[in-house]
């Protein structure tokens, strides 16, 4: 008998426990499990759709996004949400390349695979005309072993600016080996590690009729153009491996907060010193590349430019975006978001990143401190190792009632949070 | 109430001894190369392919229940010998990552190590041996 009673006992208690769990995860979804500043909510508009990277939003609000895994051998969906249920669903897929960029200006669709950058004729509703016969405006881009991704963002003047990676972290003569040196003015950069710039409306143009726009930069995902500027923002991957490449100089623990992530200003001719130097934001300093005779304090040379905000390593900022929306608080205002897509390069150190931070602009300067915007993306506290993470932010875009879009490229949801005064 | 925090008690060692009895069993293997793998895996190892051997999208592969692991002992102990720059797919994923070559590791580090990849992170593989990198390495 009293067997029996610890069965109903233990079967009470296991319907407890049920109980309680069930009651988290109903708290969790609120917000679609993201923590935000007061006043603000989000929702995840889509879900599942595929690796979410960049995105971009018509004036009607609907959604083209970039994937980086082609789904049913496509590589961009245009959502919409015609019931509006506040669900967009697949109108329909396009394209039969996979990568990262895409960008709407002046009635095109801007999209980029890892070589080339493709753009379609929109009609008065900023919807694809044709969807299967783009216009191949850039070819021929490198997309090596590493950074192959290029990101875009198209100005007023109708000059299209890509990124190109650099195939390398540290152009070491043995990439990302113990105590391997810096090869000797590092021959990446003549075609990798910066920003090119191409005309909008001119078929097959590469390298040769190409402007090199910007160089010494490692790897850029997040970029945006700045109205106030009127310029270039990029957003660096910083360099890894400092303590595993050089331990004799650097501990493990440097190796993890160590180099910045920097936004950078840029203007035509800049150079931000990749591979030649990092920034150390603790120091607050350009210092030498350990590759290139530097030790952790030399300083680098004065040529190359400063970053106007640095972050903490190895957070991979994948989104960056100026707001220009008039429906957040006046300290949003064309202040910038970032989407960290999360770091791995930081053991022993728990990871960091997998958020969207939010650094305050005046007249188009960082303008205070950068903070933690919406967070909450991994659905676990600790991320020790990235795919613990459930959901890792990447592309950022604006919609026309103000709200601010975020994609996720593991589970491929798409959030939109928006302020409710 | 006695009676439930006792019940409560016997329900959390009864999980206790399963989760036991679980990580042993992924590790059945009681070869000492486990332990000294397992440093070794730790400082050259896990900064790229993650604590729990699952790598990193795009980037570093896992060394979770794929070929390159589990697979052909020499193709594995010449990755660590000479490094691997080109790339791999792995269940139609894409890493592409440089891997250094740890050729500077010694022959009964690299056994350990790759024995301790191949029996952990639900991997179980046999043993690989010191002579047996010695003969790869040998072979250049």
């Amino acid at each position: 008998m009293k067997k029996h009673n610890y069965k109903i006992l233990s079967v009470l208690i296991v319907f407890l426990i049920l109980c309680y769990s069930f009651k988290d995860k109903k708290d969790d979804n609120e917000n679609a499990g993201l923590t935000l500043p007061t006043g603000f909510s989000a929702s995840a508009v889509s879900e599942n759709i595929g690796r979410a990277r960049h995105i971009a939003i018509n004036k009607n609000g609907e959604m083209y996004v970039r994937l980086g895994k082609l789904v049913d051998g496509k590589g961009t969906l245009f959502l919409t949400d015609d019931d509006k249920d506040g669900k967009f669903e697949v109108k329909y897929k396009f394209g039969n390349y996979s990568g990262t960029g895409v960008y709407i200006k002046n009635g095109y669709l801007y999209a980029s695979s890892d070589e080339e950058v493709f753009r379609y004729k929109l009609d008065k509703d900023e919807r694809i005309i044709d969807p299967n016969n783009p216009e191949k405006i850039v070819t021929g881009l490198l997309s090596r072993n590493q950074h192959e991704t290029k990101s875009l963002v198209v100005d007023n003047e109708d000059n299209v600016y890509v990124n190109i990676g650099a195939y390398s972290n540290s152009c070491q003569v043995k990439d990302r080996s113990f105590e391997s040196p810096g090869r000797i003015g590092c021959p990446i950069l003549d075609s990798a590690g910066g920003i090119w710039k191409f005309k909008a409306d001119k078929l097959n143009q590469s390298y040769n009729n190409g402007e090199h726009y910007a160089s010494g930069l490692r790897n850029v995902v997040g970029l945006d153009w700045n109205y106030t500027t009127n310029s270039l923002f990029v957003m660096q991957h910083g360099r890894d491996n400092l303590n595993s490449s050089w331990p004799k100089l650097y501990d493990e623990k440097q190796s993890a907060e160590l180099p910045a992530e920097c936004l950078y200003q840029i203007k035509k001719g800049d150079n931000a010193g990749w591979p030649y130097m990092y920034y150390d934001q603790i120091q607050k300093k350009k210092i030498l590349a350990p590759e290139y005779g530097g030790d952790g304090k030399k300083e680098a040379d004065s040529k190359f430019i400063n970053p106007v905000a640095a972050f903490p390593g190895h957070m991979a900022p994948n989104g960056l975006l100026f707001y220009t929306g008039n429906q957040f608080p006046e300290k949003y205002k064309n202040g910038a978001f970032i989407a960290f897509h999360g770091s791995w390069n930081r053991s022993p150190l728990p990871q960091e990143g997998y958020y969207v931070a939010f650094i305050p602009f005046k007249d188009g300067k960082p303008s205070g401190e950068w903070e933690v915007f919406a967070k909450g993306f991994a659905g676990v506290e600790v991320i020790n190792s990235t795919r613990q993470a459930e959901h890792r932010p990447c592309g950022l875009a604006q919609s026309p009632d103000g709200s601010l879009f975020v994609t996720d490229d593991v589970k491929g949801s798409v959030y939109k949070i928006s302020y409710n005064q | 109430m006695r009676k439930l925090i006792f019940v409560i008690g016997f329900l959390l060692s009864v999980a206790s001894v399963n989760a036991q009895v679980k990580k042993s069993g992924s590790t059945s293997n009681n070869s000492p190369s486990l332990l000294k793998g397992k440093a070794v895996y730790t400082q050259y190892c896990l900064p790229c392919h993650q604590v729990d051997g699952s790598g990193v999208m795009n980037m570093n592969p896992p060394l979770i229940a794929t070929a390159y692991v589990l697979g052909d002992k020499t193709q594995l102990i010449n990755i660590l010998l000479k490094g691997l720059s080109k790339g791999v797919v792995i269940d139609g994923d894409k890493y592409t990552n440089a891997m250094p070559a740890v050729n500077n590791l010694t022959d009964q580090q690299i056994s350990d190590v790759l024995t301790y990849v191949r029996n952990s992170f639900g991997n179980k593989a046999s043993n690989v041996t010191a002579a047996e990198v010695k003969a790869v390495r040998a072979k250049k």
